[in-house]
């Protein structure tokens, strides 16, 4: 337990880069490094000590080193007030840092081949995840998506880890035109894929999870629902998942996930309780103690 | 010089006044992996229900200006896998547990507290009668003072002796000293205060609510000055009647404010949230904030905000005595 437990460190920002359209920040944040496992994520505090910005941002983790006492890196886009601020931090500068969190993706004991897809800078959570399905020499395709050239995160690191690259973007300026998940089942059977493991908005997941159950092999899927603390106890990310006695359970993405399997996730009721999940609402049956 | 953090609330002592909000610190395991969770004061649980709760549609949380608004629904796992694997954990772990309790009518309360009769480790029982955050509005206890005491009354005949029952009182009422005065007259051992205020925000891009049960809890260092006012009326009304402050905690100096407005314990809420682990940096920074000002115990520092200017120590209160003077006033 004490292994996996995360750690909460000031974290000192090392590099600020824009790529793309994208911010990409690496930070010193011993202890988190160490702990690291593909999948996991790091929730940063915004806004300094007296913020008034009282949720944690959650961040995927692009890669991690041991220089310095271990480094971390994020790629994040501009969405907010949160992010702006994080966007306008400079090197030296200190921001509170939790992590890992969560659940990491479940690695294969033999070399399996492995498509990875990611859309926009949900990507970089491959990346790390890459590294080590290569020492366990498993084939890697990356598939990328984006709305355009610009919005495709790590296509040069994906040539360099990947034994193919397939890119697909809406406006078509780059790759293929369309989204990115039209390429899976095209790339499923020309690698003779067993496992798919996918990073982007739950629009996509969703049909990766449908692709993946039509071929037979599993999805493990990264949600990036939304999270408010990153820690469990807030309540806020909950997904409707499929658990190991057949129940649906309202669960919480940053503490049973991000990653699920794909066809666990019961992805057209994303947004609602269902009807039939532990603990919904039910309508009264005649006779019945309110 | 070293502080004593004790405090006392009604018939059980514990060995600071810092614990968790109901619904802030999960069920204890997940702020558990950044401290060990016998070093507060007490965890309180969310509040726990006869059923298993599912919740409310997300989005579910919405981030306001120093504040933020919830619909979270109760969710939780019901009574039978609380008493199963949650409360114990917590017992395991060494944590004095005040358990939450709610329901949707005075028979599922007291239904929970008869159940909590017989399970070991729990240190208090707090009634929810007050959050503006289940299904329906209009069982909101807290409105009515006959509700609220009708609960009370009925939690309190299905606890044991021994076992204080607090009333969590919302601050959504014109008159929060009447509704605390018919708890305490049902037999509420102590008040906790202040619940989530009721509130809403309006996405301006889409128009519409941001949160899917469109209205919510409002908490967080936003209400801080509405929970200081509450703690304060009440304990100028009830001074014998033990009070947990709660409300926009975020430091140390925070939850002095609470205390020297008459709380006897201050539980941290929303600050769990934005830093998990607030609660131990908050006792820390209490305990310093204490030496700082001479106090030596906190019961001394308890309801001084109601004493005339110029007081700082040396009162008779019924429940400490006369207080020892401090190294500050044998110097003067």
């Amino acid at each position: 337990m004490t292994d996996s437990s995360p750690v909460q460190v000031p974290g000192t920002v090392l590099t600020m880069r824009r790529i793309g359209a994208y911010q990409t920040m690496t930070l010193v944040a011993p202890g988190v490094a160490e702990r690291f496992r593909p999948g996991q994520f790091v929730a940063l505090a915004v806004g300094g000590e007296q913020s008034s910005m009282l949720l944690r941002r959650c961040f995927a983790v692009r890669e991690v080193k041991p220089d310095y006492g271990g480094t971390v890196e994020i790629v994040f886009s501009v969405r907010g007030k949160g992010t702006q601020w994080l966007a306008g931090l400079r090197p030296r500068d200190i921001v509170d840092v939790a992590g890992p969190l969560g659940r990491p993706f479940p690695l294969p004991r033999y070399p399996v081949t492995c498509v990875l897809l990611g859309v926009a800078h949900a990507s970089a959570a491959l990346f790390p995840l890459a590294a080590v399905l290569r020492q366990r020499d498993c084939p890697l395709h990356f598939l990328l998506g984006g709305a355009g050239t610009e919005e495709v995160h790590g296509a040069r690191g994906a040539r360099r880890a990947g034994d193919s690259v397939a890119v697909a973007t809406e406006d078509g300026s780059l790759g293929s035109a369309g989204r990115v998940e039209d390429l899976l089942a095209s790339a499923i059977e020309g690698a003779q894929a067993e496992v798919v493991y996918a990073c982007a908005p739950l629009e996509t997941l969703r049909s990766v999870s449908r692709t993946c159950a039509g071929y037979g092999i599993p999805a493990q899927v990264a949600v990036e629902e939304p999270m408010a603390c990153g820690t469990g106890v807030c309540m806020a990310c909950v997904l409707p998942v499929i658990g190991d006695d057949g129940a649906t359970h309202m669960v919480r993405t940053c503490v049973e996930g991000p990653v699920f399997r794909g066809e666990r996730v019961r992805w057209d009721d994303v947004g609602t309780i269902p009807f039939d999940a532990l603990g919904a609402p039910r309508a009264l049956r005649l006779g019945e103690r309110p | 010089m070293s502080v004593d953090l004790r405090t006392r609330l009604g018939p059980v002592s514990l060995p600071n006044p810092i614990m968790t909000a109901s619904g802030c610190g999960g069920t204890g395991r997940e702020l558990g992996r950044f401290f060990h969770v016998a070093k507060l004061g007490a965890i309180v649980t969310p509040s726990i229900t006869p059923e298993p709760r599912a919740g409310r549609p997300a989005p579910r949380l919405a981030e306001t200006p120093s504040g933020v608004l919830n619909s979270t629904g109760l969710q939780g796992p019901g009574i039978d896998v609380f008493l199963d694997r949650d409360l114990p954990w917590l017992d395991e772990q060494g944590a004095r547990t005040i358990v939450s309790i709610a329901g949707n009518s005075v028979e599922e309360y007291a239904e929970v507290a008869k159940r909590l009769n017989s399970a070991p480790g729990v240190t208090a029982v707090e009634i929810n009668t007050s959050c503006p955050n289940v299904e329906d509005r209009g069982l909101m206890f807290a409105a009515h003072p006959t509700a609220a005491a009708e609960v009370v009354r009925a939690v309190r005949t299905n606890t044991r002796r021994g076992v204080p029952v607090f009333a969590k009182l919302s601050a959504d009422v014109t008159d929060v000293v009447g509704v605390a005065m018919a708890c305490a007259d049902a037999g509420a051992d102590g008040l906790s205060m202040i619940n989530t205020l009721h509130g809403m925000a309006v996405d301006t891009w889409s128009f519409r609510p941001r949160l899917a049960g469109v209205t919510g809890g409002l908490s967080g260092p936003a209400i801080r000055p509405v929970a200081v006012r509450c703690v304060y009326q009440v304990h100028a009304a009830l001074p014998e009647v033990p009070i947990i402050g709660m409300g926009g905690v975020r430091t140390g100096t925070d939850a002095l404010e609470l205390i020297l407005a008459g709380a006897s314990a201050v539980a941290v809420g929303t600050a769990n949230l934005h830093d998990p682990s607030a609660c131990t940096r908050i006792l820390r920074e209490l305990d310093t904030a204490l030496r700082e000002r001479g106090i030596t115990g906190l019961a001394d520092a308890v309801g001084l905000a109601h004493k005339p200017a110029g007081t700082l120590i040396r009162r008779i209160d019924p429940n400490v005595g006369v207080g020892e003077p401090t190294e500050q006033e044998s110097l003067q």
